[in-house]
């Protein structure tokens, strides 16, 4: 009896997954169009399975064990299963292999169970608290199945209960593996992901590579929207790319405004525009829901507005743009991108951008920095230096990008600090002084594309009269927009973090170097210069050659937690239950460290607003500049050190 | 019935950088305007249609700016009370100073003195527009509010205490439609004739701080103006009323 309704069963399931497929892919296909390379990203897609996010998946070793036995036995066990039991190929080869590879995705199955026995709340429950059951009885039917093929037992072994028991297990198994795979169930990564993976609309992401300036709106098309108003308004591959979240929750355990109790979490951000891309309403959610929050009441359609509908504007304005989410992601889903791009609707044409949104857009457009001072006293804080200007020299090797810190009197010290190291270092150097504006990171970042692309072109345009071999700023997010953004606007550079560049000259041997006195000291990773441009090395070599032993937090590196101070977060102050900076703050008292090294203004302004007492808070620059020695040193001498005398 | 309300609008000046942008008082006429008559509001401009900042009171959401085109130096006020006259306003609303050009501030009275209406100086809020009458709240130093009764039409200028304006959008901006009339260009005397120079900063009076105590400071910083000497005079004649300022006038040594 098996033998003829397995077949059934199988072809059937498959036919409506394929159905289900089509009617996915039109989903999709109501987004707008995208230029990716259809055939090269699918014949790409297995490498970057493998290779890329399983460096991802494999930072957690227990699921990415448990995740290969049980994705690789079940591909296996499908296809060999389509063989043996649906073109009835009973060979006993082939029916030995099938019983293995069953075995194998019920052990990674099992695992899946353990992890599900006690999920932390960072999982989804509701039917992903079903799936390793249904991976069992995939797995375990299969491998009853399939014991008469090899020949171990007979084939009407059981009698007529065993073939019914087993026809209800081969049923369960196929429905959710193959029918639940297109029609929205759990198994929906498995197909949405591995075409996500080969259409991702930041191909330079696989292979090592990084991708993650913003990407810039056409201007000059009157006919494309500006931003996102409705879920069709995402590219396709964007939508694609939110059907492929897993529900893993590695984003809401890293995101540090879910963390403070502001309105976002990342995965119900993606589930909401997977609710919005399918219409419905958020009801089936089984997560955490945004804090605040209640799940149910919002929903959506790709037809219908999705702010104040399916997700309210605070849930966007929360974000800091720190990129947590999308390191931690191991479907390489962008949330990071979708916010902004629901945020250029809203302030490109709703004119909504909260708080002192507005006011600051404002500023930018008439005086070219976000604070609203006169552009004359941009080069105030260096009235007694006699900085070279670039107007004057007009070619030069250093270009010292100063950034919108020149107005702010705490980040001052730390630029007159990185002065002393050029001039100790006898760097040729020279400044834009006034012809300097904004990068318009803070714009871009509030969704004003027009104001940031309006002081891009005006940047390119006055750095286009000059020659300098490299940028150096003291201001990451500066350094990212510099580098990584003004590309698209034909402004190509070689831009570095006064970090790196100080790394360099240390390297060189150009500074001579005391050591740093006194108090242990801890980093803290500036978002923009880490996660954004994979710098994480230099500045701790910096504090290396000062003799300094970072005390490492344990959110460092990649890991590193936001400071609350990025994405125009502190312009739109969304309330929370707690501050990001205060959380930082704990992270790096847990340290036990007395000074934390930074290398940002906004980090040192997020980090230095929270209350007296707590460790101090220095820039690389200011302890480069406060351990520099005073005699010139010889050129490329390396640093003596005088044996200590013991008496 | 809705009100036929038109909001004038000018260039203005960013105060630190002194680029072009929307003029704040202005920006409230116009949002003051839109909370009033929403979709129907009109918004009108003496000058040069070239200038790119007019857009950004299109991105407040209007659909058209009305210009009368005018090179500079030219006297607004005669095209700016034809127009009025004839597009039949009810309400007109204006800042009270402009951030470019004169700058006297004049432009509302002599508009008003022009139409022959009546004129409503820091007009705050609007209560209810019933039967031709308008009842408004003016703005009075100190936070205070003074309820007026004005008939229809009239003319109301705006500063700080009205509604704060939208943020302007991109979108909205370049969409709107700026609309451009010709009219008669009159050449301003008084502006093309004279000689402009920078005024030169009155002396300020020292601040002595008398106050001993926190609490002190609060009341001096919170208190009425205590005018003192001040006589409210009702029911008299308009003899006897003339006869009082003169004599104040005489006493304070404005009238010798």
């Amino acid at each position: 009896m098996l033998n003829t309704l397995l077949p059934i069963l199988l072809f059937a399931a498959l036919g409506l997954a394929v159905l289900g497929a089509l009617r996915r892919v039109n989903m999709w296909r109501r987004g707008r169009a995208s230029k990716v390379d259809l055939l090269g990203g699918l014949l790409a897609m297995p490498k970057r399975y493998m290779v890329d996010l399983h460096h991802v998946v494999a930072r957690d070793k227990y699921i990415a064990n448990t995740h290969v036995a049980t994705a690789l036995g079940f591909v296996l066990s499908a296809l060999l299963a389509i063989l043996v039991h649906g073109f009835g190929l009973q060979n006993r080869i082939l029916g030995y292999a099938l019983l293995l590879a069953s075995v194998l995705m019920f052990v990674g199955a099992t695992f899946v169970y353990l992890r599900r026995r006690n999920p932390p709340s960072r999982l989804s429950k509701g039917p992903w608290m079903r799936l390793p059951k249904s991976l069992m009885a995939f797995s375990v039917s299969f491998f009853l199945v399939t014991l008469p093929v090899a020949g171990i037992l007979p084939a009407d072994f059981g009698g007529w209960l065993l073939a019914a028991l087993l026809s209800v297990g081969v049923l369960w198994g196929v429905s959710e593996m193959f029918f639940g795979m297109t029609w929205g169930g759990p198994m929906k990564h498995a197909f949405a992901g591995a075409l996500h993976l080969a259409w991702h609309r930041r191909a330079e992401r696989f292979g090592g590579g990084r991708s993650t300036g913003l990407k810039p709106l056409d201007l000059s098309d009157k006919t494309a929207p500006l931003g996102v108003e409705k879920p069709k308004d995402f590219t396709w591959n964007q939508l694609l790319g939110f059907d492929a979240c897993v529900q893993c929750g590695k984003c809401e355990a890293a995101c540090p405004a879910f963390a403070a109790g502001q309105p976002l979490n990342p995965k119900k951000l993606i589930q909401d525009m997977v609710v919005g891309l399918a219409g419905g309403t958020d009801a089936k959610f089984a997560g955490s829901p945004y804090p605040g929050k209640a799940i149910g009441e919002h929903s959506g359609n790709p037809h219908q507005p999705i702010v104040n509908g399916l997700v309210d504007a605070e849930t966007l304005w929360s974000c800091t743009t720190c990129r947590a989410c999308v390191e931690e992601c191991p479907m390489m889903i962008e949330h990071v991108d979708a916010i902004v791009d629901m945020r250029r609707h809203l302030t490109l044409e709703k004119g909504a951008t909260p708080n002192k949104g507005a006011e600051v857009l404002e500023n930018l457009i008439a005086t070219d920095n976000p604070g609203g001072f006169a552009p004359g006293g941009r080069l105030n804080w260096a009235a007694d230096l006699n900085l070279p200007l670039l107007s004057d020299k007009s070619s030069v090797d250093v270009l010292f990008w100063v950034g919108d810190g020149a107005f702010d009197m705490r980040n001052q010290r730390t630029l007159r600090a990185f002065v002393k190291v050029l001039k100790a270092a006898k760097v040729d150097f020279a400044v834009l002084g006034l012809e300097e504006r904004d990068s318009g990171d803070v714009a871009r970042r509030l969704g004003d594309e027009a104001t940031f692309q309006l002081l891009a072109t005006r940047n390119i345009q006055t750095l286009a009269k000059y020659s300098f071999k490299r940028i150096v700023t003291c201001d990451p997010h500066s350094f990212h927009v510099l580098k990584n953004e003004y590309g698209a606007f034909n402004g190509n550079y070689r831009v570095q973090h006064h970090s790196t560049f100080m790394a360099e000259l240390i390297g060189e041997g150009a500074l001579n170097l005391g050591q740093h006195k006194g108090n242990s000291v801890t980093y803290h990773d500036p978002c923009y210069l880490g996660r954004y441009n994979g710098e994480y090395e230099a500045p701790r070599e910096v504090l290396r050659a000062l003799g300094i032993e970072v005390k490492e937090m344990q959110r460092s590196g990649f890991r590193s937690r936001c400071c609350g101070g990025g994405g125009g977060a502190p312009i739109t102050d969304i309330p929370g239950k707690q501050r990001i900076p205060d959380m930082r703050m704990d992270d790096i008292r847990e340290t036990g460290a007395e000074l934390v090294a930074v290398g940002c203004p906004q980090c040192t302004a997020m980090l230095e607003g929270v209350v007296e007492p707590r460790p101090l808070i220095k820039d690389i620059a200011e302890l480069v500049a406060d351990a520099l020695l005073d005699e010139a040193s010889p050129a490329k001498a390396p640093i003596k050190r005088e044996p200590a005398e013991v008496h | 019935m809705t009100t036929n309300v038109i909001s004038l609008v000018s260039i203005g000046a960013h105060p630190t950088s002194g680029r072009p942008r929307r003029a704040e008082q202005d920006a409230r006429a116009v949002e003051l305007g839109l909370q009033m008559a929403g979709d129907k509001l009109q918004v009108l401009h003496a000058g040069n249609i070239a200038e790119p900042t007019l857009r950004s009171y299109l991105g407040m959401g209007l659909p058209q700016l009305h210009v009368l085109e005018q090179p500079e130096g030219a006297d607004a006020l005669p095209v700016l009370s034809d127009y009025l006259r004839e597009a039949g306003a009810q309400v007109v609303l204006t800042g009270s100073q402009a951030e470019t050009g004169e700058g006297s501030g004049m432009l509302p009275f002599l508009l008003a003195e022009q139409l022959g209406w009546p004129l409503v100086v820091g007009l705050a809020q609007v209560e209810s527009i019933e039967g031709g009458v308008a009842h408004v709240l003016q703005a009075l130093p100190r936070g205070q509010r003074r309820r007026l009764k004005v008939r229809l039409p009239f003319l109301a200028t705006v500063d700080n205490a009205a509604p704060k304006p939208r943020q302007s959008a991109y979108g909205p901006a370049q969409r709107g439609e700026l609309a451009a009339h010709e009219v008669e260009v009159e050449a301003d005397e008084l502006f093309t004739g004279a000689v402009l120079q920078p005024a030169k900063p009155r002396p300020t009076r020292l601040k002595v701080i008398k106050a001993k105590s926190g609490a002190d400071r609060m009341k001096a910083a919170t208190a009425k103006a205590s005018g003192g000497g001040g006589q409210v005079l009702k029911g008299v004649s308009a003899e006897e009323g003339a006869q009082a300022i003169l004599k104040l006038l005489i006493e304070e040594g404005v009238v010798r």
